[in-house]
């Protein structure tokens, strides 16, 4: 039984499946290292995702798709920060209101503009030449066969990693998460950076949304995202907010779920139900076990006054 | 020389009333204007789409029956909410805990279907509560003595609820009448005595005219739960702000470590507002059950048998400012913004999930606008410190 399983099928959808929670998993460790919990983060993610789709189902192209979900995810986060910063609104409550917008707006532009469920050809697998070929232990068909955008949200591991711990910039993202009365009294401008991470934060958000609408499913419908990026956001917490800690944590839950698809594929007897519920009752397990935190950026969730 | 502080006191509350509500009302104005905007680019006429639902929700006896029958539920989660904020806890999870809550007070119902309905109902309320409590406790212990975020436990108990009552509508609690391959996920129905009453009000001769009948809301679904719901958000608010448990649950949501140093049990009183919470919530599922549906089904997606409840209890309880009684006109009027989008969907062919949008943007809204009370509230203090205090006249 476990050899059917732990097929390499499985390994490799896991990688495919782990997209989403990277890229938004990443936009969400900027935001809360500069000191913003978004929890608006599934919402903003609807939003890319169908966006994406629409704009992919119009015009036949998966890369405008991504621009579109990108320009969304932009404005969103923008507008986020604009009320987790500027005005100091309550992080956790302002950020439910978001994902209430961006689920209740994704399903009404989608019942007004598309209305019965359609599909988009989407992003093709890349086959990475000499690679993708690997047959020993199924190296090539697990790593090397994906669409463009997994091997994006792997590429920006690395890269989000040396930001925040080898540049300036990621220097000043720290510093304000950490201590913003002494970034600010070093000159750094706390209200920018925090801006800057969380508009950067819906960006990934919304191409995490798109992963999903046009590379993975290549479907959009009501809640596509159910919950998804809740979970990405307590990956943060579960990385101890570094990347390669959300490398871990995503790869763990999507490995949860290739099995749960694998499991109702080959039809095993175990109730559906428990399947599906399998990552939310992770997560809980998850944060529990994060729940040490001395990580954790200091001045999360507390809105900057200068000279308080 | 006594009167005239004393006038000055009255209106100065009332001052701070209006102050509280001004917000509110800013906040639903500029979500109005920003629906009415994506109305436009719709094709749809923002009148026309807020007179459809307007009279949706409250044109006839039956659409204003239909609006409180949805108000109710929105009520008992929002009345919950109260408690939580106010004690300083997120509670987002208000659809788990009506499930769960609901999954107990069936399972009883249907265990003491032989007995007479004074025994049933009250059982079933109570199993309710209690698993509804239990169920909103668990969130609130492991933020207590585990320092997790309840948002996220919250948010991921209600995906377990929701697979748990599937499994167990689909096997355990799943009506024998209808077992087989292409099954409805449905208990078996109700005992007639186990049901809550209907709601109806006998009225003079001299308003009979008025309403065009003389036994209003007699042939609707309006039943005795919205008397619970109101009776309890009366008592909550005696609970929040006449007593010292209140007092405490309240002293640790405005400052942690100053409850603290009062000598107040921190992690006690978390757990305990969420377990009240979850406890109203778990009131809000069984009284759809025994109220509404008479039985517990769903559809299978999340909201299949809350109606989204738990989350628009949030939005009602912060539109009505956290305080139990501006919840019932809170809830009521969302109920009717239900209720209307419905008709607004024939009528309009704009989809009622612009409503959903539109509650996220008045939580966004009403949240984003505590600054501006923040603020005044400050000046006034500072007002207050630079003046020399009057011994006579007390802070209330």
């Amino acid at each position: 039984m476990i050899e059917q399983i732990l097929t390499a099928s499985v390994f490799a959808s896991t990688i495919r499946l782990a997209t989403p929670y990277i890229l938004a998993g990443l936009g969400e460790t900027f935001s809360q290292r500069s000191g913003v919990l978004n929890l608006g983060v599934d919402g903003v993610m609807l939003m890319g995702a169908f966006f994406a789709f629409y704009t992919a189902l119009i015009t036949g192209s998966a890369v405008l798709g991504v621009i579109a979900a990108l320009g969304v995810g932009l404005i969103l986060g923008l507008a986020t920060a604009f009320i987790s910063v500027t005005l100091k609104a309550e992080q956790g409550i302002s950020g439910i209101g978001i994902y209430l917008f961006g689920l209740g707006m994704s399903e009404l532009l989608f019942q007004q503009w598309i209305g019965t469920p359609k599909s988009v050809t989407g992003f093709p697998d890349i086959f990475i030449p000499g690679l993708s070929d690997i047959e020993f232990l199924g190296i090539g068909e697990i790593f090397f066969q994906h669409n463009i955008l997994v091997y994006v949200a792997f590429l920006l591991i690395p890269l989000s990693s040396f930001v925040l711990n080898h540049t300036t910039l990621g220097l000043m993202i720290r510093a304000v998460g950490q201590n913003p009365q002494a970034a600010d009294a070093m000159g750094v401008n706390v209200t920018r950076v925090r801006y800057a991470t969380v508009a950067f934060c819906g960006v990934m958000a919304a191409l995490a949304g798109a992963s999903l609408s046009i590379a993975l499913l290549k479907v959009f419908q009501q809640n596509l995202t159910s919950g998804l990026g809740f979970i990405a956001v307590a990956l943060v917490y579960f990385g101890r907010w570094r990347p390669y800690g959300i490398l871990a944590g995503a790869l763990l839950f999507s490995f949860v779920n290739a099995v749960q698809l694998q499991i109702s594929a080959i039809g095993l007897d175990v109730p559906s139900e428990f399947a599906v519920m399998a990552p939310y009752v992770i997560t809980i397990i998850a944060l529990v076990f994060a729940s040490k935190q001395t990580e954790k950026p200091t001045a999360l969730t507390r809105p900057f006054e200068r000279g308080e | 020389m006594t009167s005239q502080p004393h006038r000055l006191a009255w209106a100065t509350a009332l001052l701070y009333r209006a102050q509280g509500i001004l917000p509110l009302a800013i906040a639903l104005l500029l979500a109005l204007i920003v629906a009415s905007a994506l109305l436009l680019a719709l094709n749809a006429s923002p009148i026309e789409a807020y007179s459809s639902m307007l009279r949706g929700a409250f044109g006839t006896e039956n659409a204003t029956a239909e609006t409180l029958v949805k108000a109710i539920p929105i009520l008992f989660v929002a009345i919950g909410i109260c408690i939580a904020f106010r004690g300083g806890v997120t509670n987002i999870g208000g659809e788990g805990q009506m499930i769960a809550g609901a999954v107990a007070g069936i399972t009883v119902t249907l265990a003491l279907a032989q007995a007479p309905g004074i025994v049933i109902i009250p059982a079933a309320i109570v199993a309710a509560f209690v698993v509804g409590a239990l169920y909103g406790g668990i969130a609130g212990f492991l933020k207590a003595y585990f320092n997790v975020n309840e948002i996220l436990s919250t948010i991921m108990l209600n995906q377990v609820a929701v697979q748990l009552m599937n499994f167990l509508l689909n096997g355990p609690l799943l009506d024998p009448a209808e077992a087989g391959a292409n099954h409805i996920p449905k208990t078996a129905r109700i005992a007639e005595a186990a049901e809550l009453p209907r709601l109806s009000f006998v009225l003079p001769e001299a308003v009979a005219g008025i309403f065009g009948t003389a036994d209003l809301f007699g042939r609707t679904r309006l039943h005795y739960g919205l008397v619970l719901a109101v009776l309890l958000a009366a008592l909550t608010y005696i609970l929040l702000w006449r007593t010292i448990i209140g007092y405490r649950i309240r002293a640790v949501g405005e400052s942690e470590r100053a409850a603290r140093y009062a000598g107040i049990h921190v992690k006690r009183y978390m757990v305990l507002s969420m377990m009240l919470a979850g406890g109203f919530a778990g009131l809000a599922g069984i009284v759809q059950v025994l109220g509404l549906q008479y039985r517990l089904q769903t559809d299978g997606s999340p909201a299949g048998f809350t109606g989204s409840a738990g989350f628009n209890g949030i939005v009602a309880a912060l539109f009505g400012g956290l305080n139990p009684l501006g919840a019932v006109p809170a809830a009521i009027f969302f109920g009717g913004l239900l209720v209307g989008a419905q008709k607004m969907q024939r009528d309009l062919e704009v989809s009622a999930s612009l409503i959903t949008a539109i509650n996220g943007l008045i939580v966004v809204f009403v949240v984003s606008s505590q600054i501006f009370t923040r603020r005044i509230t400050r000046r006034q203090q500072a007002a207050l410190r630079e003046r020399p205090p009057i011994p006579e006249e007390a802070s209330a």
